[in-house]
């Protein structure tokens, strides 16, 4: 059977050279970066190029490159760390509507700590606009967060003009990027950011690895404290085959940018045309233009994702959804429902996300698969009889 | 995969999906804003489930759950019907993924409304139509386990998934009464 593999969103494969460079340090050089010794020293230099290369790819200087453990816990860092370290200054934050759980949250428990925060909304493609960050925006307001792009409908946030507004009023920006970086061209200088996450296994790097980048002379309170490691911002001992890793990944995805985009644009552009065409009642979720180079995202009306995900997973098709069924809390996407569609439609969400390696003959066996898997599920649903009964009448 | 092999038989070969137009008795449960719905239709011959059928839009479990219930019930009298219980059919289906039990509680209770309906025929009420599907308001007062709506947060319970809930003194979350606040960890008094 044929396996496509559409969730990018969920981890990328790692490339095959960055477990190359990975390799020798699970093995012979397992010398802690900070020994004096030449065991040391050899994984600290590692480390440090690790660094160089993570910064090159976002157009930061190596020394604003700090690793963390994942996606969360940078974009945690950022938010807790910043909005601490600046509380002096006021104890307001503006975020999306549609930020990661790992934004939301951390701004959720600092409002326990007597933190108060503007949700921005979004519009029905999940932009968010400028303006309205602008007129959340209070004098006592220290720290804007919204993502560059979002995982879920693949929708670019116009980062840099939200940089200007923010910076206009001498507010500080953070940019969770994990969902954009090495997908897009990102630099931290031209978007004017303070603050940027991004996270390995979105770039065909490790698990396990990720960084934020945070512009020099920026106070942040650290989050996990102890060592010295990560210039005192991050303690804990480096995990320097998952920083290698990200690093070598980095560079590649640096290098590669442009040619895969141009290998997987028209193999989605195909998709988010072609799906809709296919079956009726097939809605693009986000924007056609505007999105992740690799991303297409529906919602299928009448049924539910979890049926869909399970049926074409049978055929060897992985894919994502958003609908309450398929998280692990019993939610509907909070993406899809501040995006203003109804819980039903929300219910049958369906993320594509293509990969470096998806070919043109994963979207044929899609295609092939797809139409059974739903005419299938819409016979069993009640939403769908009703539907056709109302059609007749 | 997270379900048992006989959960992803009845998944893919579901038993007895349809409508029956002449039912003499018709059950709906659940809403798409929970994630699911059921509908069941029943014909009675004798006493008896002579025929079952069903729809069901919701996922993987909700499916499975609904097939196995049909199954379990044909040629069952309606009080035998009247006695399967959601334990019962998760059982029957080798189990469930904890934050899907709730699926197979749909699944009998849109059987035993179904019955009910009947019976309410029966009695005279006329060819009722069934009840419509609740129309819940959906803010902030969800169930944290399966997303059901509560009526009342303060009375503590899931009628869905039958969980008794209180509020997190720690963090104001609504959580599973007497065990660690799911979303802050906090301890809590049984």
């Amino acid at each position: 059977m044929r396996k496509a593999y559409f969730d990018h969103i969920a981890a990328t494969p790692l490339h095959p050279a960055a477990l190359e460079a990975m390799l020798p340090y699970l093995k012979e050089a397992y010398g802690n970066p900070q020994s004096l010794h030449s065991a040391g020293q050899q994984a600290q230099a590692a480390v440090e190029a690790a660094r160089d290369a993570v910064a090159g790819l976002i157009g930061a200087e190596a020394e604003e490159v700090y690793f963390t453990s994942s996606g969360s816990e940078a974009n945690n860092l950022a938010v807790k760390g910043l909005a601490q370290a600046y509380q002096a200054k006021g104890r307001h934050l503006v975020v999306s509507a549609v930020e990661h759980l790992s934004v939301l949250n951390p701004v959720k428990s600092l409002e326990k700590l007597g933190f108060a925060s503007t949700v921005v909304p979004v519009d029905r493609t999940g932009r968010v606009a400028p303006a309205d960050v602008g007129k959340a925006i209070r004098p006592d307001t220290v720290l804007v967060s919204v993502m560059t792009a979002n995982g879920e409908v693949g929708t670019l946030q116009p980062v840099a003009e939200i940089a200007k507004v923010c910076r206009d009023r001498d507010v500080l920006f953070h940019t969770d990027a994990v969902a954009a970086a090495g997908s897009i061209p990102l630099d931290v200088k031209a978007l004017g950011v303070d603050a940027l996450s991004l996270a390995g296994d979105q770039l065909y790097g490790p698990k396990g690895s990720a960084a934020l980048f945070l512009k020099r002379g920026t106070r942040i309170l650290p989050q996990i404290e102890g060592g010295v490691q990560e210039n005192g911002r991050r303690a804990g001992t480096e995990n320097v085959p998952a920083i290698v890793g990200l690093g070598k990944a980095a560079a590649i995805a640096g290098e590669e940018m442009e040619a895969r985009t141009a290998r997987l644009r028209p193999l989605r552009d195909r998709l988010l045309e072609g799906l809709p065409r296919l079956v009726d009642h097939v809605v693009v979720t986000g924007r056609p233009d505007e999105r992740l180079p690799h991303h297409a995202s529906f919602c299928v009306e009448f049924v539910e994702g979890e049926g869909m995900l399970l049926s074409l997973d049978l055929q060897g098709i992985s894919v994502s959804s958003g609908s309450a069924c398929t998280s692990k809390t019993l939610k509907a996407s909070h993406v899809l429902l501040a995006m203003g569609l109804d819980h039903a439609l929300a219910q049958g969400s369906l993320v594509f996300s293509l990969i470096d390696g998806t070919a043109a003959e994963d979207i044929d066996h899609l295609f092939q698969a797809f139409p059974p898997v739903i005419d299938r599920l819409r016979k069993m649903s009640p939403l769908y009889t009703q539907f056709l009964k109302e059609r007749r009448s | 995969m997270i379900y048992s092999d006989k959960v992803m038989d009845h998944f893919q070969n579901p038993r007895n999906v349809g409508v029956i137009p002449d039912a003499d008795g018709v059950g709906q449960v659940g809403n798409p804003v929970c994630g699911d719905m059921m509908t069941f239709y029943i014909k009675v011959k004798d006493g008896r489930l002579a025929d079952v059928k069903f729809q069901t839009f919701g996922c993987g479990a909700a499916i499975a759950v609904s097939s196995m219930v049909s199954e379990m019930a044909i040629g069952k009298t309606l009080d035998e019907a009247m006695e399967i219980t959601n334990k019962l059919v998760a059982e029957e289906l080798g189990g469930l993924p904890k934050n899907k039990l709730h699926c197979s509680n749909l699944g009998a209770d849109a059987l035993h409304a179904a019955i009910e309906n009947y019976r309410e025929r029966q009695k005279g009420a006329g060819k009722a139509a069934p009840a419509p599907a609740d129309e819940h308001e959906h803010e902030g007062c969800a169930c944290p386990y399966c997303d059901a709506p509560l009526d009342e947060p303060e009375a503590g319970y899931c009628r869905a998934c039958r969980v008794e809930l209180e509020e997190c003194p720690a963090c104001g979350g609504i959580t599973k009464k007497g065990a660690a606040c799911i979303h802050c960890g906090a301890p809590l008094k049984a």
